[in-house]
């Protein structure tokens, strides 16, 4: 597309300038509390790091997580695709309305969005009696963890592609259709290769955003043992029992959770060399 | 995709693989990491507590599975802030053994029907563990800090959390209630909480643990605590810190009650009942709880020497009562101390 | 793929239709969205969003009106209110403006390290909130190594914001950019216009879109963080108390419908407020065509 032309030129003390500003708010505002959390992460060793972060707790952290974060990007990501269509390409009414309902998540305070999922799903919610008839614990259970991931981390995808389809326009896809394309061909054909990057910076986004919340998984986890602790209650409980080495060393487990998705998603994109 | 891009994107992937399946195990600062319900046999129990203790269970536990009452016991133990655990067990937190901070959060579960209503009619009147408030300040006392009145002293910055976020707090303020009289004399109570929130308490963080975090981060000269904070804290390597015990204080009690809802009603009760025994027992006292047991406590004397003036929330009446007049966040005494100062604050 | 940047055609309900003289008259238009994607996505967001929220607003009238009321006219709550209010909205428009930058530089620039960079980005996130608040406190507070000691004020708390916040704009224009066509832009460049005035004229109408997402992304967040402040905000109330707090202490005090209403409001707020954003984005769209 337009990888190879440069459009607008920038002259060269417009570049640098530009460089500068944007890399010195990132280094005032990122890299040193970065540098910090690394410096305290790795004092005590690498040695150190490795074990705390291999005890049974921390593994059985580590794998709850990334269950729990792996389902919500999975869900929301294909969701929100189809949201981001609907929202951008549809027509109907109360349009709007969903639009709204789609950055809601992040509003509520995270304790209130564990206290509205007890509401709904917890003994007395309002699906207790049906759930518990059923033999399907949700609150103080994985799924409970899931599920507030899933609410949480739900907007990204939807409103990183949303903005991406707008901008293209659905000429190509009109053509196709008029040309005898079925709407899962146009879609797979023309609309996905076009917000690929919308989609891949969504995906990074949520896996963020799923792998590091708190509030509201621990009002919703029960803080069981090895059972519903994730990496980020793990942390917390290091840091009330003065570990706080050890609380730095789970961080640092997530930090490289959220590197490693986004190099992963920059790498499954040829288009690479646009970043 | 490139061959140098693949290998490092599998590199990459295979480094955060490594780290879920290691088999490595590693040094445990959270050795009941892993539960071991194991399913067949055994009674399986779970115990909900508040997080401070967890140093005290993860050696307690172990030790009750060596007993004959404990034998054949698998436990699953979760911990965290004493309310929250507190209300998780009322909306449906599957628990058989509650350790709470203090009594209100036992009380909850009693009015949510999950656990007696004789729970504490025994010889330790359901507590397992106390403490006092005490001050923690920086090593070598700079500031010369001794008792509740020099944290009135002009400059003096006073931490203590916030009593409407983190329900242990509370504790700290009726230390200072009590000092000032307030146990016979309201006003004169209330008088010396105004003075201390109103000018030497500018900031109340949301839990203890955040408070003693702020305080070792260099804000304050005092912090308001209890007694086996503090020392739990130093045995864990926090340096720089010291305990300073005033002479009127009021006790704290921690309660600890088996639940209506348990299935095995009779292990819960002895691992209650393992809990103040005497093994139990020295392992509080080690960690810095005052033990119940008063054989145990007699041997630790010198650890923990008993203050001249010491009130118990019993002298002021009960926890409802100071709950009510004191703490109701709409109608309490502090609470409107609290606004009364926001309106110099508010924009 | 080179469908001209600027047009939507007459679906987009945002566009005055355009007429274009090759065009057959009587072309259908297919949806690329039938009812059944949008039943999907509507019973989607109703299961997974709308229900608990509902529960929410059900608990905060579990009292009746009187008490709804009494909740959010207490006076700490409305401080806290429009302290999140004002601050959110602050951090929101500051980030705005670095989000376009940093995307800007990310995709049009090349310079060693850029990979690096475009990694960290996301980090503010991943990061839980508690660490997030030691590393603010011991970079901003008493005994901070850079010398800024902004404890327990106001600024803390934007501080904190602005780090937390900062990927939305970022992510949200980048992929907009990467796929924005050039060709208007040489067009424009070989007619003599400046680069500031391309960029004004051209480029940015096109991200407009997605800075609004990415604003309301932001704004949402943070309205709702709550772990990342309390260390150095001291949460002192009237002051720099913001309504994730008080609605905890609301919680801890065992006043869950208080907690519920004032939920509520910011709730009822931030949607308002994400409405405005999105329709200034329309507007906006609308007069620049």
């Amino acid at each position: 597309m337009s990888a190879e032309r440069p459009g607008l030129r920038t002259s060269r003390p417009a570049r640098y300038t530009l460089r500068f500003l944007a890399l010195g708010y990132l280094a005032v505002l990122l890299l040193i509390p970065l540098g910090v959390i690394l410096y305290r992460t790795f004092e005590p060793g690498i040695g150190e790091v490795w074990a705390s972060i291999t005890t049974p707790a921390a593994q059985s952290a580590f794998q709850l997580t990334l269950l729990a974060a792996a389902i919500a990007v999975v869900l929301n990501t294909i969701f929100g695709v189809l949201t981001a269509l609907v929202l951008v390409r549809g027509r109907f009414p109360g349009r709007r309305f969903l639009d709204a309902l789609v950055d809601l998540p992040f509003a509520v305070s995270p304790i209130v969005v564990g206290i509205a999922l007890i509401l709904v799903y917890g003994q007395t919610g309002w699906f207790g009696d049906a759930l518990e008839n059923a033999g399907i614990q949700i609150i103080f259970s994985w799924p409970g963890i899931v599920l507030a991931t899933v609410f949480v981390s739900l907007p990204f995808v939807a409103r990183e592609v949303a903005p991406v389809l707008r901008e293209i326009g659905d000429d190509q896809e009109q053509a196709a259709a008029t040309l005898g394309a079925s709407r899962w061909q146009i879609f797979w054909r023309i609309t996905m290769p076009a917000i690929r990057w919308g989609v891949a910076y969504g995906v990074v986004l949520t896996t963020a955003r799923a792998i590091g919340e708190f509030g509201a998984v621990s009002v919703v986890s029960g803080h069981i043992q090895g059972e519903t602790q994730t990496l980020t209650l793990l942390v917390e409980q290091r840091f009330q029992n003065f570990d706080l080495a050890g609380a730095y060393a789970a961080s640092a487990v997530l930090a490289v959770i959220a590197l490693v998705t986004l190099l992963a998603m920059t790498l499954l994109n040829p288009r690479k060399d646009e970043t | 995709m490139k061959l140098r891009n693949r290998i490092s994107f599998v590199a990459l992937t295979g480094v955060v693989l490594a780290l879920g399946v290691s088999a490595c195990g590693g040094s445990s600062d959270d050795s009941s990491g892993s539960s071991d319900s194991s399913g067949g046999g055994g009674a399986n129990l779970s115990l909900v507590a508040y997080s401070t203790p967890q140093v005290v269970y993860d050696e307690v536990i172990p030790a009750f599975k060596k007993t004959t009452a404990g034998a054949d016991t698998n436990f699953k133990s979760s911990y965290g802030a004493s309310g929250e655990q507190s209300r998780a067990v009322e909306a449906g937190l599957s628990a058989d053994v509650v350790a709470f901070s203090l009594e209100p959060d036992v009380t909850r579960l009693v009015k949510a029907k999950k656990v007696a209503e004789d729970w504490n009619q025994n010889q330790y009147k359901g507590f397992v563990s106390n403490s006092l408030v005490s001050f923690v300040v920086r090593k070598g006392n700079p500031k010369n800090i001794k008792t509740w009145d020099d944290l009135l002293k002009p400059g003096v910055q006073v931490l203590t959390p916030n009593p409407f976020t983190s329900g242990a707090a509370k504790w700290n303020l009726l230390g200072g209630y009590v000092a000032a009289g307030g146990a016979k004399d309201q006003k004169a109570g209330l008088a010396y909480l105004d003075e201390l929130l109103s000018k030497h308490v500018k900031v109340q963080d949301k839990s203890g643990r955040e408070a003693l975090q702020n305080f070792v981060s260099g804000n304050g000269d005092v912090l308001l605590s209890y007694e086996y904070e503090a020392i739990t804290a130093q045995k864990k390597g926090e340096k720089g810190i010291e305990l300073v015990q005033p002479q009127q204080t009021i006790l704290i009690q921690n309660p600890i009650a088996t639940t209506l809802t348990s299935k095995n009603p009779d292990k819960a009760k002895a691992f209650v009942d393992y809990a103040w025994s005497k093994p139990a027992q020295e392992v509080f006292a080690s960690w810095g709880y005052r033990p119940v047991n008063q054989e145990v406590f007699d041997e630790h004397k010198a650890d923990f020497p008993i203050p001249t003036d010491l009130y118990t929330i019993d002298d002021l009446g009960g926890w409802s009562k100071v709950n009510d007049e004191l703490f109701d966040p709409e109608k309490g005494a502090v609470a409107a101390i609290e606004n009364k100062n926001g309106v110099s604050t508010e924009k | 793929m080179s469908a001209p940047a600027a047009t939507s055609g007459p679906t987009d309900p945002t566009v005055r239709p355009r007429r274009r003289a090759k065009r057959a008259p009587a072309v259908r238009r297919v949806s690329a969205v039938g009812p059944l994607s949008i039943g999907i996505v509507t019973l989607w967001l109703s299961i997974i969003v709308l229900l608990p929220l509902a529960a929410v607003v059900v608990k905060s009238l579990d009292g009746g009106l009187d008490q709804f009321w009494d909740a959010i006219s207490n006076r700490q709550a409305v401080a806290a209110l429009r302290f999140t209010l004002i601050v959110s909205l602050v951090v929101t428009l500051i980030n705005a403006v670095a989000g376009v930058l940093i995307a800007w530089v990310l995709v049009r620039d090349q310079f060693p390290g850029k990979r690096f960079v475009n990694a960290l980005i996301d980090l503010p996130f991943a990061l839980p909130t508690i660490v997030a608040g030691i590393t603010l406190l011991a970079l901003y507070g008493k005994d901070s190594p850079v010398g800024i000691d902004v404890s327990f004020t106001q600024t803390a708390v934007a501080l904190a914001l602005l780090f937390v916040t900062l990927p939305f704009v970022v992510r949200s224009v980048q992929p907009v950019l990467i796929e924005v066509d050039k060709d208007m832009e040489e067009a424009a460049a070989s007619l003599g216009a400046s680069g500031p005035t391309i960029f004004r004229r051209i480029i940015l109408p096109n991200l407009v879109p997605a800075i609004l997402s990415g604003c309301g992304l932001a704004f949402a967040r943070a309205v709702g963080e709550f772990g990342s402040i309390i260390l150095i905000s001291g949460n002192i109330p009237f002051d720099t108390q913001v309504t994730s707090v008080y609605v905890f202490k609301q919680i801890e005090s065992d006043a869950p419908i208080s907690a519920a209403a004032v939920s509520v409001v910011l709730l009822f707020i931030s949607l308002v407020v994400l409405f405005l954003i999105r329709s200034l984005g329309r507007w906006g769209a609308r007069h620049e065509r």
